[in-house]
């Protein structure tokens, strides 16, 4: 079934959907309209609840129990929001607990502007005092919005890492056409995490106890990330110049594409749909025989340095288009794109 | 059930021990055997967790009677099977696995917006924060106050020894004038001293149930563990704050200790709210 829908409105949509029976939020601009659209499904559905908690640790912590409880259970929030939250989401990675979180974001550093950016890349996938163990989807477009929201409540419980969507303020704000499922939520509730005889700690007297835990951890992640992650590519197989861009901004560059081919120029995109775990299997078949990867985002090599750290070994020029906070059209894409090609 | 392990293990280190060689220890044995028929071995309720005894809390803290009072009170009132137990950072985290309960550690502050998520996906649960004054009233404060003003049905127990024990003694909220601590080496004077549950009786409604208990006074402090279990049970918030002993951060020996209580019991006075 279609709606016509703005971007927040979808996520919470979503999150009904795929299961989720509790929310948990503090209004930051540009994600309040997940939390508002929320409160009115709470009204019509009893069996779904809501709680505007005094802060974002109060947001992050109250998922966190209500997963403990066996209830999915997210949140949403954006920019300074998400520096607050990641308290509870360091938590959430040392106890495995698998909740939901909506990042919206939006102009960093500090409260900046309330718009958009890709600037909370780096925080959303390595935030908090541990080595990311997370799951991150960065979405591009609004049918995205509702399809990856309703699967990251399947995937948080199936592999217990904490789960984001990362959006950011063009996304939530937009409205547009959506497809809205029919088909069964993909979780119910589950069996509760902090059951009869569970005692969990996330404080421990030696070094060597968490080391072990940690490694083990990381064994873990390494193991089953290829089966989680995802990528996006256009136009790649004869692709000279490969574009490396995530979100929305490679909505852009898949206009800009098509403008370029009709010059004969072969260019195409890759698009990392999990910024973690980075889809480096794929990275490595597609981009290693590229004469040119350009990396476009709208901050300064937070794309670059996860691509970097992943295929340090890839012998091809990397050319990056750096617009902290700012947007990209498909026109100066375009035109950026030429000024490389022809040099 | 775990009663009985206890003394079955008791029984066999002593009968072990009677067929050893006769040393030092004879003399202890006909006494030992006596006190077993007369007086009980210390008996472990059914949520005291036999593993993880001894505790792990210093000589002389006041969390452990704490901790013995309210694992009474929930065996007493048979609610081992819903009673939920969430413990802050700080000394209050050596309770982890302490209960035969299902118990988590969560951050520093943050166990009452837990405990708050907990209940309303379960409200078929007694939810416990355990708490320390600093993880109450000073990094958790506007979660303390905004569960208060909600009027949730969770329990938080706020083990109030007037400084950050933990951490190796630094003033806290609640210190006391003049009171010397690690980061007032000339005795605190900056700040009043903070008052919780006084703090929140004007936000509180009148169902919530906030009291001052001491462990300086276990069997009192008990009485209103129940109470506020009871509120809870009842749909209400409630708020027991324990005044406790530190000797180790207090620098002080069991007289001055004792006096020290008395004191703060004073200043922090007893009492339902």
């Amino acid at each position: 079934m279609k709606q016509f829908l703005m971007g927040n409105q979808i996520l919470a949509q979503a999150a009904k959907d795929a299961g989720a029976k509790i929310m948990f939020g503090y209004p930051i601009t540009p994600s309040s309209e997940i939390l508002e659209t929320w409160a009115k499904f709470c009204l019509k559905d009893t069996s779904l609840s809501i709680l505007q908690t005094e802060d974002e640790m109060a947001a992050g912590f109250g998922t966190i129990g209500a997963c403990l409880a066996g209830m999915p259970a997210f949140t949403a929030t954006a920019g300074p929001g998400n520096v607050l939250i990641q308290d509870a989401f360091s938590m959430a990675e040392a106890l495995r607990i698998p909740t939901v979180v909506m990042i919206i974001q939006r102009g960093g550093m500090s409260t900046s502007t309330v718009i958009y950016s890709q600037e909370e890349v780096r925080l959303t996938c390595f935030g908090g005092n541990g080595e990311g163990f997370r799951i991150v989807y960065s979405t591009s477009g609004l049918q995205e919005l509702y399809d990856y929201t309703r699967k990251a409540f399947k995937v948080a419980w199936q592999y217990r890492w904490p789960t984001f969507i990362l959006a950011d303020g063009y996304q939530g704000k937009m409205m547009g056409e959506v497809e809205i499922s029919n088909q069964q939520p993909v979780i119910s509730n589950q069996q509760p995490i902090l059951a009869k005889g569970v005692n969990l700690r996330n404080c421990y007297n030696l070094e060597e106890e968490i080391g072990e835990i940690i490694v083990n951890y990381s064994d873990e992640y390494n193991r089953v990330r290829e089966r989680i992650e995802e990528y996006d590519e256009y136009q790649i197989n004869d692709a000279e110049i490969i574009l490396l861009a995530h979100g929305i901004v490679a909505a852009a560059c898949k206009i800009a594409i098509d403008k370029l081919r009709k010059n004969g120029w072969k260019v195409g995109l890759f698009r990392p749909i999990t910024l973690r775990p980075f889809p480096t299997k794929a990275a490595s078949k597609l981009l290693g025989q590229a004469k040119k990867i350009i990396v476009l985002e709208s901050a300064i090599g937070q794309l670059a340095e996860l691509f970097k750290n992943e295929l340090y070994w890839i012998n091809v020029p990397l050319i990056e288009i750096n617009k902290p906070a700012v947007g990209f059209t498909p026109e100066e894409i375009y035109k950026q794109v030429c000024f490389f090609v022809k040099a | 059930m775990s009663a009985n392990f206890v003394e079955v293990k008791c029984r066999k280190a002593i009968s072990n021990s009677s067929e050893g060689k006769k040393g030092d220890n004879t003399k202890i044995l006909p006494a030992l055997e006596n006190s077993e028929k007369e007086t009980p071995y210390p008996r472990f309720g059914g949520v005291y967790k036999i593993e993880s005894k001894p505790h792990k809390f210093c000589p002389g803290c006041g969390h452990p009677i704490v901790l013995k009072m309210l694992g009474q009170v929930i065996d007493e009132m048979e609610i081992g099977q819903q009673v939920v137990f969430l413990v802050d950072i700080g000394c209050s985290l050596l309770a982890w696995d302490f209960y035969n309960l299902p118990t988590s550690q969560t951050h520093h502050g943050r166990t009452v917006p837990t405990a708050v998520g907990f209940k309303m996906a379960d409200p078929g649960k007694i939810v416990i924060a355990y708490v320390g004054d600093g993880g109450a009233y000073a990094i958790g404060l506007q979660h303390t106050i905004t569960s208060c003003l909600r009027n949730d049905p969770i329990t938080t127990i706020v083990v109030n020894n007037t400084l950050y024990a933990m951490t190796g003694g630094q003033s806290a909220p609640t210190t006391i004038d003049k009171q010397i601590t690690t980061t007032t080496p000339g005795g605190k004077s900056e700040f009043t001293t903070l008052k919780g549950p006084e703090l929140l009786k004007s936000i509180a409604k009148p169902q919530a149930f906030i009291a001052r208990g001491s462990t300086d006074k276990p069997l009192v402090l008990k009485q209103y563990l129940k109470k506020a279990l009871e509120t809870q049970i009842k749909g209400n918030f409630s708020l027991l704050e324990a005044i406790s002993a530190c000797p180790v951060n207090w620098r002080t020996n069991a007289e001055q200790t004792i006096k020290r209580m008395i004191e703060l019991e004073k200043i922090f006075k007893l009492g339902e709210l």
